[in-house]
């Protein structure tokens, strides 16, 4: 099969784009981890639910900062809602950023809004408590669960919006850049959530054990996507995109997911500092999509 | 409307360039020497809507000719005005998140200045590399088929200083007898991989500036065929992938945090410090 080949121009998208995709992919995916912890988690993984919803809302603030500043006209960002030619809502389907903008914004609303609550439960604003009650019912299970798919939504539609192009690697990756980012923020939001867990005194050690657990099940997820992207990649003829000088940054993806799981396995490994593991994850996590944003555009 | 551009008839002058720059008041890119081509315009981005293409298929130091073409005894010098292919299934106006890319009377693929913002989107999806990034202005450019002059009754400035007439403007059906004339011609002269690009609706859906090429489309940096594709394809694939690794990855997580709580002791302990 010929390679596939490629003559569009990059579109320069940088560093604030990379902080967009690292924090966005924290963001969602730590609400979709509190959800979990709060759905199917003990009671007391309520208190590292509440954290997950407290860091799901602050890595969110950066997001439209950085989306903002990335554009040629900051003061257009409207523009990305709102169609200036017909005076309606610029919403279409076949444009994931389109379809990303929007779910940003309103996946802004629950993240908010369960932050509100968290920050009540954690005792750090008691005046939003009215909010921590009605979000600790049946409703606010709903409220987690459709916040949990708009977060799952900003940590995969960032890989789809790379794909829907012309540019090498990303539209060669197609179907597995999606996936591939989904489970990275997964794994990553899960190395933030026990970065903050072993700093705190009021989480539950067994909440850390089954975190700990699940990042090795997301880790595993991951790899398995890495592979499927560079298979991929092979198919298409432009692996060698992606190799080279970023094999730098390979080395620290393969460090971010071998630490989770060496933690487990190797005596060595569990002499390390408790925050070691989860900062090499997060830094894998960087490293990731730094490598695939860069080495298409170069 | 749209333009067919006979490269068999290009000569290289550069007219078509400098017409565009003049009317569209484009200051063009800083020069630069590339040392390895006649060719100083470089590519088509936000300063070049009109970009002469030099291929230059002859002999290097050691006699070598790397992509020998099928004529002219293996050499040539292939010369293309380039151009915005105003395609019919577009993909930069597929992606455009704010519609700033919209589609004309003319048929024509036109970028509304004041509505983009910027975000470069449609640099990404182009096949072709046509759209550039105006730094200055923030906002991304590229050709309009001199819209402003469609309107006032005349044709584009590049088809109007092409002297050679490589760069033909009018109705795509009256291009396309045009260009099948031309090209029956020339293959009844010998030419036998004359081809018609972006003719019919193979490529994008046909193209409103297609071209009659003296070689394999790739030797033009344009895409074939089996290139040619739409960013939305992967639209379908992209979110399925997702959605499918979402189901693994909740019910990793349910696996995880659930059977944490059936092995789990009910001692109330906190982290060790």
């Amino acid at each position: 099969m010929p390679p596939a080949e490629h003559f569009a121009a990059a579109p320069q998208w940088e560093w604030w784009i990379l902080g967009y995709f690292f924090f966005g992919g924290i963001s969602g995916g730590s609400y979709a981890l509190g959800t979990l912890l709060r759905f199917a988690g003990d009671p007391r993984d309520v208190r590292a639910a509440n954290l997950a919803f407290i860091t799901s809302f602050i890595a969110l603030l950066p997001c439209p900062i950085f989306l903002t500043l990335d554009l040629g006209q900051p003061f257009r960002f409207w523009h990305m809602l709102v169609d200036t030619s017909s005076g309606g809502l610029a919403f279409k389907p076949d444009s994931p950023m389109s379809l990303g903008s929007w779910a940003l914004l309103i996946f802004g609303v629950f993240s908010f809004v369960s932050f509100l609550g968290a920050i009540a439960e954690v005792g750090w604003f008691r005046v939003t408590g009215p909010i921590a009650r009605i979000l600790r019912s049946g409703v606010g299970l709903v409220w987690n669960a459709i916040g949990a798919v708009f977060g799952l939504f900003i940590c995969a539609y960032t890989g789809v919006l790379l794909a829907v192009s012309n540019q090498p690697v990303w539209s060669d990756a197609g179907w597995a850049l999606g996936g591939m980012f989904l489970a990275s923020a997964l794994a990553g939001s899960t190395a933030f959530l026990l970065l903050l867990a072993r700093s705190r005194r009021d989480v539950d050690a067994d909440t850390g054990v089954r975190l700990e657990t699940a990042d090795r099940y997301f880790v595993i997820l991951e790899t398995i996507l890495i592979v499927v992207f560079l298979i991929t990649l092979a198919i298409a003829g432009t692996i060698d995109k992606v190799l080279g000088v970023w094999l730098v940054l390979w080395l620290v993806v393969i460090i971010g997911l071998a630490a989770p799981l060496a933690m487990l396995s190797s005596g060595a490994a569990r002499r390390w500092p408790p925050v070691a593991a989860p900062v090499l994850a997060l830094l894998g996590v960087l490293a990731l999509r730094a490598l695939v944003i860069f080495s298409a555009q170069i | 409307m749209g333009f067919f551009t006979d490269t068999s008839i290009c000569i290289g002058c550069k007219a078509c360039e400098v017409a565009c720059k003049e009317w569209n008041q484009l200051e063009g890119d800083p020069i630069k020497f590339t040392a390895d081509s006649y060719d100083n315009t470089g590519q088509l981005d936000a300063q070049n809507w009109r970009h002469v293409q030099f291929i230059e298929q002859v002999p290097d130091n050691n006699g070598v000719v790397f992509t020998p073409t099928p004529i002219a005894g293996g050499q040539a010098w292939l010369m293309m005005s380039d151009v915005c292919k105003h395609c019919k299934n577009a993909s930069c106006m597929e992606v455009c998140p704010t519609n700033a890319l919209m589609r004309t009377e003319y048929d024509t693929v036109y970028l509304q200045k004041d509505v983009c913002n910027g975000c470069r989107n449609c640099i990404s999806a182009c096949p072709y590399g046509v759209i550039g990034f105006n730094e200055e202005q923030g906002v991304a450019q590229k050709c309009t088929l001199c819209y402003d002059r469609l309107q006032g009754g005349l044709q584009p400035a590049c088809a109007k200083a092409c002297p050679t007439e490589s760069i033909k403007f009018g109705y795509i059906e009256d291009l396309h007898k045009v260009a099948d004339d031309r090209l029956a011609n020339l293959q009844k002269q010998g030419y036998s991989k004359a081809q018609l690009y972006g003719r019919d609706d193979k490529v994008y859906g046909g193209l409103n500036a297609f071209f009659l090429l003296m070689d394999k489309p790739e030797v033009y940096k344009l895409p074939n065929e089996a290139n040619a594709t739409l960013p939305t394809r992967n639209n379908l694939p992209g979110y399925v992938g997702g959605v499918a690794t979402a189901v693994v990855g909740l019910i990793a997580g349910l696996l995880a945090f659930r059977n944490g709580r059936m092995n789990g002791n009910n001692n109330n302990t906190t982290t060790p410090h």
